[in-house]
């Protein structure tokens, strides 16, 4: 029996928890057990789900592993995160992501749920066998072929009605792939001036635009990865307002980055550390994303952690890969963009990175408010502390974050699996 | 200055120091001898990641004629085409002790890069479609020659501004040196955001080419015509290109520019470009000294 003594769940009044056998057996004062967590000042919140996660295994094990990115996830408070599906071979069989779930069981820092591919290979031609993937052992329910836009309106239309079967959901990388060749930067001042090939807002609000449509004609549920522009919370704020089915996530970089990194940062213009797609966007972009995450149009952040090795970054521009690691300072990261901002109290952070994309995955066991008799997935944070983030320090195989040389506030001290932690005093268990 | 990357990052006054250092070079260039010992023992590696014959030789001359040791580093049949990254090449060449690397790089940005590699100086001889400093910086010296002024001057840059190299570093360093830059071109060869950028936008050539005291045409790829940034070479020609009857429109001390290599008969007339009051042959002329200024500035100090 593990005692969490004088934690703030989600903010409030000091209490104390008592884990036994994985759940929530008691919240109240002066509890005992046999092993205490010591907690005062900390928040306690429902364990993190993460939509959006590259484990990079099978295939880019130079990047990350299933192993060291759930360590990861662990360190930045997660219990749960969504493997995406655009590894080497691609997650869009059912052996690849019965192999994916698997190590995520034997790794043990927290649930892998595999995301699977929508079109065999990502290559949008042909559905994927996609309830085979529903029905193994990996119970796959988001369906995604990111990094690649399922352009093809039939083949979109097809994947949407598909899913409805086994209750899935199509997570849309939008991007229509003509607007954006050789894309390298959000389209706009800072593009212009520095002479890279832009990736415009239209390209991304356009695809959302109409995924949104076909969701509504088919009847089918309809989640959008990474939004990033002010155009594309307008139009998902629409979608809503018809009531239909159709969710959202924004990452913690398009929440606090722009564009303008790319020009002057600590770490010097035309540093491809900053090199993500969806592009950073502008300031107006990033205040209506906070805004939308803040009144529920988007449900929730979800990382797109993109590990890449040092000689993929270590390039010029046009050369370099795209994505940032994210999962050890998203909840850092939410902190200082919605808390300290005053758009989001912790209650508010809980829903939007553990109860809603634990609701959108359709995970059973994740995302439950803090109550006697739910599964003891706990996250322990510090709100009050503020560090320079250091990506030598990062448990992740990966040093891609665009964050080095900024301080953050907070740091996640625990984090309990069922009742099992993961992670202890800022540490791996 | 330790570094010459972009154009944006020259003051007024470093900006008219290296064309006051160039007119003095000049005077160099029309002796007998035109060697300087200024650069002995200097090395100065030419770093070229795309075919550009004219802005090599045009360096090499410029260092030679300092007496620097030159190193040419052509990608192609090096350990680049082999797959080294930047970073290796550029560690290499600090290995070796260069003084001074000039780059040009197909991709944007790739000097900044380049800078945080290597300990001598950088200077951008063309970087994707970003800058190509010393262009402008030639430019600017060619058109104070001719026209006696920059303040003030009415420069039309015509034709792929959005490709252009040589059009941003030209309206970064002439606005900074006082002339008012008009840039005219098709929609489609505007990047978005222009209005933002420290010079006026036209659509319309012959509006504003009767104002010009300068009129600089830039090389129009015919591959962009395929990517339906406009509808026909020969479309763009009449719409965008100086021929004879437009070139009448100029006032007569009015000059003609081109970075070359030129289309001839796609933005530039025959005519117009072999005119007494076309500057193209001496932009290249000019192009040596400019350079030599450059490099005598960024390394030719005692402290180096």
């Amino acid at each position: 029996m593990i005692v969490i003594r004088n934690a703030r769940i989600l903010g409030g009044e000091p209490r104390d928890i008592l884990i036994a056998n994985g759940l929530i057996s008691e919240i109240g004062a002066g509890l005992g057990g046999d092993t205490v967590i010591e907690a005062d000042g900390l928040i306690a919140l429902p364990g993190l789900v993460d939509l959006h996660t590259h484990l990079r295994e099978p295939g880019r094990e130079d990047a990350e592993t299933v192993e060291t990115g759930t360590r990861a996830a662990a360190m930045g408070g997660f219990t749960a995160v969504h493997a995406m599906a655009n590894t080497s071979p691609v997650a869009d069989t059912a052996g690849v992501v019965e192999q994916v779930w698997r190590r995520g069981q034997e790794a043990g820092h927290c649930d892998v749920h595999p995301v699977g591919a929508v079109t065999s290979g990502l290559e949008g031609k042909h559905l994927a066998e996609l309830g085979a993937m529903a029905d193994s052992q990996a119970r796959v329910r988001v369906f995604s072929d990111d990094g690649k836009c399922v352009s093809d309106a039939v083949l979109m239309r097809r994947a949407l009605e598909y899913v409805k079967a086994f209750d899935g959901v199509v997570a849309q990388h939008a991007q229509e792939p003509r607007l954006t060749e050789g894309a390298q930067l959000n389209e706009g001042e800072v593009s212009g001036r520095l002479g890279l090939t832009g990736w415009p807002a239209v390209a991304e609000e356009a695809i959302i635009a109409r995924d949104c449509l076909l969701a509504a004609h088919v009847g089918s549920r309809l989640h959008v990865c990474h939004v990033s522009t002010a155009g594309s919370v307008e139009i998902i704020r629409w979608a809503k307002s018809k009531g239909w089915n159709v969710t959202a996530e924004v990452t913690p970089h398009h929440l606090l980055l722009t564009d303008s990194c790319a020009e002057a940062s600590p770490v010097g213009p035309y540093n491809p550390i900053y090199k993500v797609n969806p592009p950073l966007r502008t300031q107006e972009d990033v205040t209506a994303l906070r805004e939308a995450l803040a009144d529920g149009t988007i449900d929730c952040v979800a990382t797109d952690h993109a590990p890449h090795p040092v000689e993929d970054k270590e390039t010029e521009w046009a050369a370099a890969a795209m994505g940032m690691i994210g999962l050890e300072t998203a909840l850092s990261v939410v902190q200082e963009a919605m808390v300290e901002t005053g758009l989001l109290d912790w209650a508010g952070v809980a829903d939007r990175m553990s109860v809603r994309p634990a609701r959108i995955g359709r995970l059973s066991g994740q995302g439950l408010p803090l109550e006697v008799g739910a599964p003891a997935n706990i996250t322990l944070y510090d709100p009050a502390v503020r560090t320079p983030v250091d990506p030598t320090a990062m448990v992740s195989r990966s040093r891609n974050t665009p964050y080095e040389g900024l301080t953050l506030p907070g740091r996640v001290v625990a984090t309990i699996l069922r009742g099992r932690p993961t992670v202890l005093d800022g540490k791996l268990v | 200055m330790k570094h010459l990357i972009s154009a944006g990052d020259l003051s007024r006054d470093e900006a008219l120091l290296i064309l006051d250092t160039a007119e003095e070079l000049a005077r160099v260039s029309e002796r007998s001898i035109k060697k300087l010992p200024t650069l002995r023992g200097r090395t100065v590696v030419n770093l070229f990641f795309e075919d550009s014959t004219r802005t090599r030789i045009s360096f090499e001359a410029a260092a030679k004629r300092l007496s620097a040791d030159v190193i040419n580093f052509s990608a192609k049949g090096s350990s680049v085409s082999k797959g080294e990254s930047l970073k290796d090449t550029a560690l290499t060449l600090e290995a070796m002790g260069a003084d001074a690397v000039v780059i040009r790089h197909g991709a944007s940005g790739a000097p900044h890069r380049l800078a945080n590699w290597v300990r001598g100086s950088v200077l951008n001889a063309g970087d994707g479609t970003h800058e190509h400093p010393t262009q402008a910086l030639l430019d600017a010296f060619s058109m104070r020659q001719r026209l006696g002024r920059l303040e003030g001057l009415k420069v039309a840059i015509v034709g792929d501004v959005l490709h252009s190299r040589v059009a941003r570093s030209n309206v970064l360093l002439l606005s900074t040196l006082g002339a008012e830059v008009t840039l005219v071109a098709p929609p489609t060869l505007l990047p978005v955001s222009v209005e933002r950028w420290p010079c006026q936008v036209s659509y319309d050539l012959d509006a504003v080419l009767p104002k010009a005291d300068v009129v600089m045409m830039l090389r129009v790829q015919l591959e962009r015509m395929n990517a339906a940034y406009f509808p026909s070479a020969r479309e763009y020609s009449r719409r965008y290109g100086l021929d004879r009857d437009r070139f009448a429109k100029l006032h007569d001390d009015a000059i003609v520019m081109h970075p070359g290599p030129m289309n001839r008969g796609m933005e530039i007339s025959a005519e117009v470009a072999d005119s007494p009051r076309s500057t193209i042959v001496e932009q290249v002329g000019n192009g040596v000294t400019v350079r030599m200024a450059a490099l005598y500035l960024l390394i030719g100090g005692e402290n180096q």
